[in-house]
């Protein structure tokens, strides 16, 4: 049972509901444990109380404790022995309750999952999937809200990716799991309840690739994970004054697709980024670099970006401010097409 | 010490399913072993005032504790269960976050909180309200985390209580090397004027490799550090069998260092046993671990649905334990006190609570210079830059006559 119970769509396709993302990843886990024996879940709270937004919800009911289990409180004994359990073939799906949460692993995720690979030159590969919720726009307390991606996609032997909408969580999980490198999921958490379409009979684009989420030509939008929702919205409010942007859903952020992001920008001559995290030294600071260094005689403006700022995560209440909204990404194109 | 032989049946070895699901449903056998493993804390249970509110007597613990003490700490108990229902209630109104309850551990942490000296130190994680209000710490001041408008707005050098920690284990370590510094400053010798350090953690965190380590740490520099662990049976969902084989409190012995494990609802014994390791710490033997044997009464927070994961039985069970309940009867028992007391107590709750709800609804929005302020102890032209740039911008709306804040 692979796909999700809920609504049908009107589109026709036989696989084809509109469900939430929360719903998708959930699909999606049980489809990979389906199809693989080997494939287990391990984190905190993920058993029977499937997982504090309850992404693993039933799978402990129906696949028992040594195929979904509930760790001791340690996340570096999530990922390091996860690890162990690769060099055994299995193929461990670990949760990470929180973005925060993760830096008790970080060094278990640097030190040895990013490099077992290249350390015992391919004979040790690393088929771990470590899902991590991030971001923020949720209220939350300290360490709930943060976005620290660009921290993995800067470590070799590491693969990132985030998933902007039911169809990809669905997929994108299911070609992580499968995939023979270790892959960091990032789940754009605010998003888990937003519902769109997912089609369990389509086929599936490659995992490691961008997409364009909504053709236009004058100018740019590169996103990613919660922020995709962000750029089209603001795609949507640009068009009421006669401006059509173009959005592409980033998807992969190591290894990253630019290829549709320089062909877009050589259509379009300006861009820009949108993420959550913070500018300095991040995924979107690589983007403009390597658009700079592509398309550089396309280039009708600078390449601006709309991040979170250089500050810790501020308490909730400044949230709205700190983040980038529909807003600023607005603000931003007025700046690109005033050059 | 026992040996692990009569250990009650939870700490034996824990039954990691056989392959294939679970029973949905338990059995009533197992919610029996269920409910004795949870509420029976072993032949090691320090107690000194049992559930029925009667004194018993421990051969290496006593208390001396007057009238006016024994009703002081019945007040303090009293007053910050309130303050933790009212804040529950808030957050039920949409006036704070999240709200973490510390229903049921109430005498673990005023028994903890008021052992302690004014030169001590404590690193609470998040739960730790009544020790905050042991540290004079104005249950006002803790909302602001709960409602998202700071991360902990006392002076913690001031008032001896750290910021709270939400990263599981994280300020186990730091509460050791303060500890460390304690002693590496001469402060530890003389046990009325010397100072300690005391931790606050989860049975739960007793899994993070940072707790691991702090124990490490402390008995390598022979820290003057209390480890206070309230074992409130919980970690979010998991029972604490998914964190130890073994009682928490005898992992000390692997570390080299004393382990207690007192009845956490029972004021007066974890006050015993709390003031007696703080000593021990001041006057160098320090460190030592205190496992508090009690119970999370209440959902992990007000986002959790603890129903999903455990029996209503078990709550039943343990409120007959109830810490605030078996004080009150020791003290109509002992005569020692009467009805007004308990109507004024009752009264100046209700206060609190009042001044609680009142100071909560009218706490301002921080302005965006919260998110910018003290990044950085010296000034950072960049995110002085990245200020003003967003109060450019929210200018630009402000000039197109949008009211701030409702972009
Ligand atoms: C490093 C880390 N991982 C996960 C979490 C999420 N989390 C918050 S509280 C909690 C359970 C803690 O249980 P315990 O230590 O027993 O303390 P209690 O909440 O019962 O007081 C978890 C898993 C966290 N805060 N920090
Ligand atoms: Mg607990």
């Amino acid at each position: 049972m692979a796909a999700p119970t809920t609504d049908r769509t009107e589109s026709g396709s036989p696989g084809a509901q509109t469900v939430s993302m929360a719903k998708a990843l959930n699909a999606g886990l049980r489809a990979a444990m389906e199809a693989d024996g080997k494939v287990i879940v391990m984190g905190e709270d993920v058993g029977k109380l499937g997982g504090v937004f309850r992404i693993t919800d039933g799978l402990q009911k129906d696949f028992g404790e040594q195929r979904v289990l509930d760790t001791p409180l340690a996340e570096s004994g999530i990922i390091g022995t996860a690890i162990g359990l690769a060099l055994r073939d299995f193929r461990p799906v670990c949760e990470i309750q929180f973005d925060g949460f993760v830096f008790p692993g970080f060094d278990q995720i640097v030190s040895q999952l990013a490099k077992l690979h290249y350390r015992s030159q391919g004979k040790l590969p690393m088929r771990v999937v470590v899902r991590i919720p991030f971001g923020g726009g949720i209220g939350a307390v300290e360490h709930h809200s943060e976005s620290p991606e660009s921290l993995f996609a800067h470590v070799a032997g590491l693969k990132v990716v985030s998933c902007s909408n039911a169809a990809d969580a669905y997929w994108m999980l299911q070609q992580a799991i499968a995939s023979d490198d270790p892959v960091i999921f990032f789940e754009p958490k605010r998003r888990y309840w937003e519902k769109s379409e997912l089609d369990t009979s389509a086929t599936p684009q490659p995992l490691h690739t961008s997409r364009i989420a909504r053709p236009g030509s004058t100018a740019t939008l590169a996103a990613y994970g919660p922020m995709v929702r962000t750029a089209l919205d603001a795609a949507a409010a640009a068009e009421q004054d006669g401006h059509d942007l173009e959005v592409i859903d980033l998807r992969t952020l190591s290894p990253l697709d630019l290829a549709p992001v320089f062909d877009s920008v050589r259509r379009t001559g300006r861009l820009i980024c949108v993420s959550e995290a913070p500018g300095e030294c991040s995924v979107t600071a690589e983007v403009t670099a390597r658009v700079q260094q592509e398309c550089f005689y396309s280039l009708e403006a600078p390449v601006l970006r709309v991040t979170g700022f250089d500050t810790p995560y501020p308490p909730s209440k400044c949230e709205e401010q700190y983040l980038p909204d529909l807003d600023r990404v607005l603000d931003a194109v007025d700046r690109v097409l005033a050059h | 010490m026992p040996s692990p032989q009569h250990d009650p049946p939870s700490w034996t070895r824990s039954s990691v399913g056989s392959a294939g699901a679970v029973e949905a449903e338990p059995t009533a056998a197992q919610v029996i072993a269920g409910l004795r493993a949870t509420s029976e804390g072993g032949d090691d249970l320090v107690q000194l005032l049992s559930p029925e509110g009667q004194r018993v007597h421990h051969p290496d613990f006593t208390l001396d504790v007057g009238a006016e003490e024994l009703k002081s700490l019945y007040r303090d108990m009293t007053l910050v269960r309130r303050v933790d229902r009212e804040a529950n209630a808030l957050q039920r109104q949409g006036q704070l976050g999240i709200w973490v309850p510390l229903l049921g551990q109430e005498a673990a942490q005023i028994g903890a909180g008021r052992a302690m000296a004014p030169q001590d130190m404590a690193f609470p994680s998040y739960r730790e309200h009544g020790i905050a209000w042991c540290r004079g710490v104005d249950p006002t001041e803790l909302l602001g985390i709960f409602r998202g408008t700071d991360h902990g707005s006392w002076d913690p050098r001031a008032t001896g209580l750290h910021l709270y920690t939400i990263v599981i284990g994280n300020q186990c370590l730091n509460a050791a090397g303060y500890a460390m510094g304690q002693r590496f400053e001469g402060k530890v010798g003389d046990s009325a004027t010397g100072e300690a350090t005391i931790c606050f953690f989860g049975d739960g965190a007793t899994s993070q490799g940072d707790v691991h380590e702090s124990f490490v740490w402390a008995a390598v520099y022979d820290a003057p550090v209390v480890f206070f662990c309230q074992n409130n049976q919980w970690a979010v969902s998991e029972p604490t069998e998914r964190q130890s084989r073994v009682p928490l409190y005898r992992r000390a012995q692997g570390y080299g260092f004393p382990g207690i494990r007192v009845d956490g609802n029972d004021v007066l014994a974890t006050l015993a046993v709390t003031r007696w390791a703080l000593d021990e710490c001041r006057a160098g033997n320090g460190p030592v671990l205190i496992e508090a044997y009690t119970y999370r009464m209440d959902a992990h927070t007000t986002s959790d649905d603890a129903t999903r994961y455990r029996l209503a039985e078990e709550l039943e069970a343990w409120k007959l334990k109830d810490p605030i309940e078996r004080l009150r009867v020791h003290l109509v028992r002992e005569g020692v006190a009467e009805q007004d007391f308990f109507d004024g107590v009752a009264a100046e709750s209700d206060e609190l609570a009042a001044r609680l709800r009142e100071c909560c609804e009218a706490m301002p929005a921080p302005g965006p210079e919260r998110i910018f302020s003290q990044v950085y102890a010296e000034p950072s032209p960049a995110v002085q830059a990245q200020h003003e740039e967003l109060l450019a911008y929210q200018a630009g709306f402000a000039d197109a006559g949008t009211p701030d804040g409702e972009r």
